[in-house]
């Protein structure tokens, strides 16, 4: 057994995970929001970029188990001698791809696929003669004895027989679904055959679009296949500066990203719903301090208040080193605070959206029942309005993400956002923009964090406006003010 | 509508006062000067004597609140509260860690800030609004469903790949642009031309977008319909009444985000080394300059305050609908 090490950030997705499948078992059992979460299902672009989310979880969860793998003892240890852990924290996404390109290192940069290194280097010949020339990589291309003309085919017999596979994996979870789906039907209706539910699903009939689900799946099985079929012999997105696989840092600021995105909202969601519901419920004077507390919050500039706190963190932590025993501890818990930080600023905007659905909501004659009734002002607060708010509450958060995605960028690059040390689409930017400037100039590090960004935001997007669309019909009059909205947009212009 | 304004500063005042606090104790209460000392002299020159003396140097020897070795008024003068803090509230920003007088910065800086952003927001409000209106005059054709799609994937990228794509393209493959830097005079608009765009091309996705939902919620109001069924061409009923009235929530926004503008952008200045407040502000969190973050924190939010009191003016301008409460 590997000594299973469990940072903060790890705790908190596990947990939010668990969070996440507690609040899909109460839909399946509630009605009504069975019904919503349909309309959501019914959207192609949003179950299509669910399914791309869904791949990035699954990455960032397995990212997230982190352990010290024991090592093999050595052959004049006795036989009861205590295991020994490796000094290193890996995770269970690092020991899957321990075959691949992803984990070995070169020694600097080397362009994609390539199986030379980028920059020349003083060669020993045979007879002691020294020359320069680009070396061979240490391990992209290392199997190949005449790269010039096996290299072609080599990497298309890989490239295709990963598709192969991937498209057959793909397939078969395909056809998984398929059954799926027709056992699901037949339950309700007994009389259909697969014929009709296949056409419904190929015609895009079907009440959840299973198609686009099919689709986006096959694809991106065929994109993986690809992928590891040509990371089984060279470095895919090619290296870095320190010769680290750009693809295997790509994956892994999955995981930052998803800290960011999810743990941020998590942070904020309680200060907002506490003091945005007792504002608007209370009104007078408790709404004044309320409201003036948000303002005065809002008023100071977003990325100032985050680079201050951030700022005093920095303190913190360099004047007690001995609270972090190791660089991954610290560079975690640092992660850790910056969502914490994130999340303590940012919460006036649902903070004020709720106040008006509150105060709204508080006139409402079930509310005034229930106060005549004589029950508890908290009893109120927590059984009628915040069930009455919740969507308000899921849409701020579906839609916040991927802005916390891209504003981490921005963070980073200022220099208060995560860890250096530690992978992130920001640090990954943020090394590779003066690599644009060299000649020849070196793309791909730059490539990878703008492909896997934009992949992941533009789902998030998607997914968030099939959610919005779902929730938030026009007809219950929910929009955030026009005002307050803009206002918003337009100071994160500005930065 | 004076009494109004009236009741609106004080508030604002109120609200500085406020931010003041936030930052204080952000600042010194969370670590103490000794602290930011350590930080600031850094490395292995850090002593007693020298925390002392950098202490000393820049009035960080005093107690926070309340001094009790001094008695009267001077019990609360003579601390770091009122020497560092209060003066703020008169914009009297004192001096950096680094020694300099962060007024005349912030004099000296303003006017680059606002060569980049005075351009950069009035063109790029423009580009989105004529974007959105084009959008909404083909609605429900296929221009719009992909000309949202482009919005879409416009927002979905980050800020930062439109400053280095662009000045790959420009500054690097195409030569029409210098990479950074800035001059004054005319030949500013040849540093200014760049960012300006990259922050136009930034900011359609997320605004055209929105202003696009704007006017289709206007667009299917019943006034609409009935300069429709008066005969009047699309391109009248689109301009003048919808423009018209979807404008009000536009424009007071802007105002309001106006005085901002001084502020100047921390990423595209810092990119394109403007010499600005933006870079002034990044280079003091590099450099871990306390002073100058009070100071732009206390700046940024005195100016958000006077754009909120501009938008609530406006607003009472244009639409004779809303009155001073």
């Amino acid at each position: 057994m590997p000594n299973f090490v469990l940072l903060w950030t790890d705790a908190a997705l596990f947990i939010l995970a668990a969070l996440v499948g507690v609040y899909a078992w109460r839909v399946r059992r509630s009605e009504t929001a069975r019904a919503t979460w349909l309309r959501v299902a019914r959207s192609s672009s949003a179950m299509g970029s669910a399914v791309v989310l869904l791949c990035f979880v699954m990455v960032g969860l397995l990212d997230s188990v982190h352990f010290q793998p024991k090592l093999p003892p050595s052959p004049d240890a006795p036989a009861n001698a205590p295991a020994v852990y490796s000094p290193q924290v890996v995770s269970l996404l690092d020991t899957l791809l321990d075959d691949t390109a992803l984990l070995h290192k070169e020694k600097t940069f080397s362009a994609p696929l390539s199986w030379l290194q980028f920059t020349k280097e003083t060669i020993l010949q045979d007879g002691g003669e020294p020359y320069r020339d680009f070396p061979r990589l240490e391990f992209g291309g290392a199997h190949l004895d005449d790269p010039e003309a096996q290299w072609l085919a080599d990497v298309t017999f890989r490239a295709g027989l990963g598709a192969a596979f991937g498209l057959f994996a793909g397939l078969i979870l395909a056809f998984a679904l398929l059954g799926l789906i027709y056992r699901a039907r037949r339950q309700t209706s007994s009389d259909t055959s697969l014929g009709e539910v296949l056409s419904e699903i190929v015609k895009g009939h079907s009440e959840v679009a299973w198609r686009a689900v099919i689709l986006t799946l096959l694809i991106v099985c065929l994109l993986l296949g690809v992928t590891f079929g040509l990371a089984s012999g060279y470095h895919v997105l090619g290296t870095d500066r320190t010769g680290n696989d750009v693809l295997w840092q790509a994956l892994k600021s999955i995981r930052t990203a998803w800290v960011i995105g999810s743990l941020t909202t998590v942070a904020m969601l309680p200060p907002a719903i506490f003091f945005g519901l007792s504002a608007g419920y209370f009104k007078g004077r408790v709404d004044d301090v309320i409201q003036y507390i948000y303002t005065t919050l809002t008023a100071i500039p977003g990325v100032l208040l985050i680079a201050a706190a951030v700022l005093m963190m920095q303190v913190y932590i360099d004047t007690h080193p001995d609270l972090f025993p190791t660089a991954a501890q610290r560079a975690d818990l640092r992660l850790f605070l910056l969502c914490m930080i994130l999340g303590l600023t940012g919460w006036a905007g649902l903070c004020r959206l709720l106040r008006a659905e509150a105060l709204k909501l508080r006139e409402l004659e079930y509310v005034q029942a229930a106060r005549a009734f004589g029950i508890s002002h908290l009893r109120v607060i927590v059984k009628h309005l915040l069930p009455n708010v919740m969507h308000i509450v899921l849409i701020t958060v579906v839609l916040e993400f991927s802005g916390l995605v891209l504003y981490e960028a921005v963070l980073s690059y200022l220099g208060i956002g995560v860890d250096p040390t530690m992978n992130s689409f920001g640090t990954m930017i943020d090394k590779s923009r003066l690599e644009m400037s060299r000649d020849p100039m070196i793309w791909w590090n730059l490539l990878a964090a703008f492909v896997f960004m934009l992949t992941m935001v533009l789902a998030a997007n998607l997914f968030a406006d099939g959610v919005r669309d779902a929730f938030d019909p026009r007809s219950r009059g929910f929009r955030p003010t026009r005002r307050s909205r803009l206002l918003a947009m337009l100071k994160r212009g500005s930065t | 509508m004076t009494s109004y304004i009236l009741r609106r500063l004080m508030y604002g005042v109120l609200i500085l006062i406020g931010v003041n606090l936030v930052t204080f104790v952000l600042f010194f209460a969370v670590n103490t000067p000794d602290d930011m000392a350590r930080l600031a002299i850094g490395g292995q020159r850090v002593s007693t004597d020298a925390i002392e003396k950098w202490k000393v140097e820049r009035g960080y020897d005093k107690p926070l609140f309340i001094n009790n070795e001094v008695s009267g008024t001077q019990r609360l003068t003579d601390t770091i509260f009122y020497q560092r803090s209060v003066p703020l509230l008169a914009f009297d920003f004192g001096q950096s860690d680094g020694g300099r007088d962060i007024g005349w910065e912030i004099k000296n800086r303003m006017g680059p800030s606002l060569a980049l952003a005075l351009p950069s927001f009035a063109l790029g409000l423009l580009a989105s609004i004529s974007f959105a209106l084009l959008l909404v005059f083909f609605r429900t054709t296929r221009l719009d469903f992909w000309g949202v799609v482009l919005c879409v994937l416009l927002l979905s990228i980050s800020g930062l790949f439109y400053i280095i794509a662009g000045q790959w393209l420009f500054a690097k493959v195409l030569r029409l642009v210098p990479y950074s830097g800035f001059v004054g005079g005319l030949d500013m608009v040849k540093f200014l031309a760049l960012p300006v765009l990259v922050a136009i091309i930034s900011r359609l996705g997320p605004e055209a977008r929105f202003y696009r939902s704007l006017f289709l919620e206007e667009i299917g109001k019943d006034y609409v319909r009935t300069a429709r069924s008066k005969g009047l061409s699309e391109r009248v009923v689109l301009f003048k009444h919808v423009l018209r009235n979807s404008m009000l929530p536009i424009l007071t926004g802007a105002v309001s985000a106006l005085p901002l503008l001084f502020m100047g952008s921390l990423i595209a200045e810092s990119f394109f080394g403007i010499p600005g407040l933006g870079s002034y502000t990044i280079d003091a969190i590099n450099a871990q300059d306390f002073s100058i973050v009070r100071a732009m924190v206390f700046l940024g939010a005195a100016l958000y305050i006077v754009g909120l009191i501009l938008a609530d003016i406006s607003y009472t301008l244009v639409d004779p609908r809303v009155r001073f409460e």
